[in-house]
């Protein structure tokens, strides 16, 4: 068992995102799917400890997740939010700074083309300037600098959203080989029924309540 | 030092002549100024004339604990005022206080101790008055900023504390550009004395008939602890400050709701 939630309740911006949400996150890929506003990428954010729930439990490899020192806790299980936010500079300077945050340590250059290579972009990209890359690029190279971290669980928040069908095939390739080629958990928040079950062991549905914004897990499948 | 300049009352109200072409030039463009040129007319007024009768006060004294009190309410007043341009910036008072502080004490313990000045409340008063005074404009200018910087670059520092980074790390990029923007119009303008504006403490030596070289290097060393003094309270207000977006755990606190 990778995660397990036990009644996690979750206020955002004063407004109830989870109530009572209970449950397990398996290694493997893991799908978190789910209407707008149910608090999908909110769970996701509670996997790392960009915050914390209100109440409940969340346990990480059977112990409870704050007994992790925090920053260990994101190197190991790193999250890519649905917005690229980079840094100024080239790509090459991203994967850089991540890893220097992460192991402080640089990152050489065939590491780069390996993280680059495995996020469905190609080594010249190493180069490019992050202010000149499209939207989808810029997720890709967030993916890439997560995975030049080396993490051993992939938090994943929507990340083919601004891609057309044929980058999305490219970074689920990407992803499928990852998972093949190395020991690492995935957990995505997608809307896409298609790509969970393309990419995912395990569905989480998310279905706000009736009282509005609360939400539950549903269901498990496969 | 003697004045050889009498100044009547009449005359200051002369003086608004000009700021009533500033006020009818404001409403023919419609910038939406001549309410806050008015206010700062009447506030100037009543708070030199208010402040020119407690140092009269203060002079006559001639006791420290006066000025030390004097300079405390400064700093209270310029923290109160700053923390209106911060707004964005969580529990700012604090900081801008110690800021504030540090800046007035640095400044007058230096030109104190290097016997610039004597410890006498009419060279204290005014040298405090002017660096709690450019202090206060720098650190609420920086964290004006500091606060913009949190909620325009929130996306960038999350995904950096994602990636494992302190908050410390996280924030750096932010703290460095508020401290730019608190510090570089100070140092701008000292890269531009003499050559394009008078400041004033030459200028009203010069009005008082004080020797040209005398007024220079008195006015040298007042731009040199106020560009010092100014740094160091943009520095530790915005040093502290930034702490308070983040909690014990490197997480982002969410903004305050409105």
């Amino acid at each position: 068992m990778l995660f397990e939630l036990d009644n996690v309740c979750l206020t955002r911006a004063g407004v109830r995102v989870l109530d009572q949400l209970s449950a397990q996150i398996d290694r493997g890929a893991t799908a978190i799917v789910g209407p707008s506003g149910s608090g999908k990428s909110s769970l996701l954010r509670l996997l790392n400890r960009l915050a914390d729930p209100d109440s409940g439990r969340i346990d990480y490899e059977g112990r409870p997740i704050t007994d992790r020192d925090v920053l260990a806790l994101r190197r190991e299980v790193m999250l890519v939010p649905q917005l690229p936010a980079l840094v100024p500079g080239t790509v090459s300077d991203n994967l850089d700074f991540a890893a220097r945050l992460a192991r402080r340590e640089t990152i050489n250059g065939p590491q780069a083309q390996q993280a680059l290579l495995a996020a469905g972009l190609d080594a010249s990209f190493g180069d490019r300037d992050t202010a000149r890359l499209s939207v989808g690029e810029q997720q890709r190279a967030m993916l890439a600098r997560a995975l030049a971290v080396e993490p051993a669980v992939l938090l994943l928040d929507e990340p083919t959203s601004a891609l057309d069908a044929e980058a999305t095939a490219r970074v689920e390739e990407a992803l499928a080989g990852l998972r093949r080629r190395r020991d690492l958990s995935i957990v995505l928040v997608t809307h896409d029924a298609g790509q969970a079950e393309r990419l995912a062991d395990a569905v989480i549905r998310l279905e706000p309540a009736a009282g509005g914004s609360r939400a539950r897990a549903a269901e498990r499948a496969r | 030092m003697s004045v050889g300049i009498d100044v009547s009352l009449e005359q200051v109200l002369a003086a608004l002549g000009l700021v009533a072409v500033a006020a009818g030039i404001a409403a023919w463009r419609q910038t939406d100024l001549e309410r806050d040129i008015g206010i700062a007319v009447v506030r100037s007024f009543i708070q030199l004339t208010a402040i020119g009768y407690v140092i009269q006060l203060i002079f006559d004294a001639d006791n420290l604990l006066f000025v030390f009190v004097l300079i405390a309410v400064m700093v209270a007043f310029g923290a109160y005022t700053a923390r209106a341009r911060a707004r964005k910036v969580p529990g700012a008072m604090l900081p801008l206080v110690l800021g504030l502080s540090l800046a007035a004490v640095a400044t007058l313990g230096l030109v104190v101790g290097l016997g610039i000045f004597e410890p006498e409340a009419r060279f204290l008063v005014p040298v405090g008055g002017m660096v709690v005074g450019n202090a206060m404009t720098a650190s609420a200018v920086a964290l004006n900023r500091l606060g913009d910087e949190f909620e325009d670059s929130a996306a960038r520092i999350e995904a950096t504390l994602a990636l494992g980074a302190t908050s410390h790390e996280a924030a750096l990029p932010s703290v460095r550009r508020a401290l730019r923007s608190g510090t570089i119009t100070l140092i701008d303008s000292t890269k531009t004395t003499g050559l394009i504006f008078f400041p004033g403490t030459m200028v009203g030596m010069l009005l008082a008939g004080a020797d040209p070289v005398d007024a220079v290097r008195l006015q040298l060393i007042l731009l040199y602890v106020l560009l010092g003094s100014v740094s160091i309270s943009a520095l530790v207000s915005v040093s502290l400050a930034y702490r308070n977006f983040f909690t014990a755990e490197h997480q982002l606190r969410e903004p305050p709701q409105p």
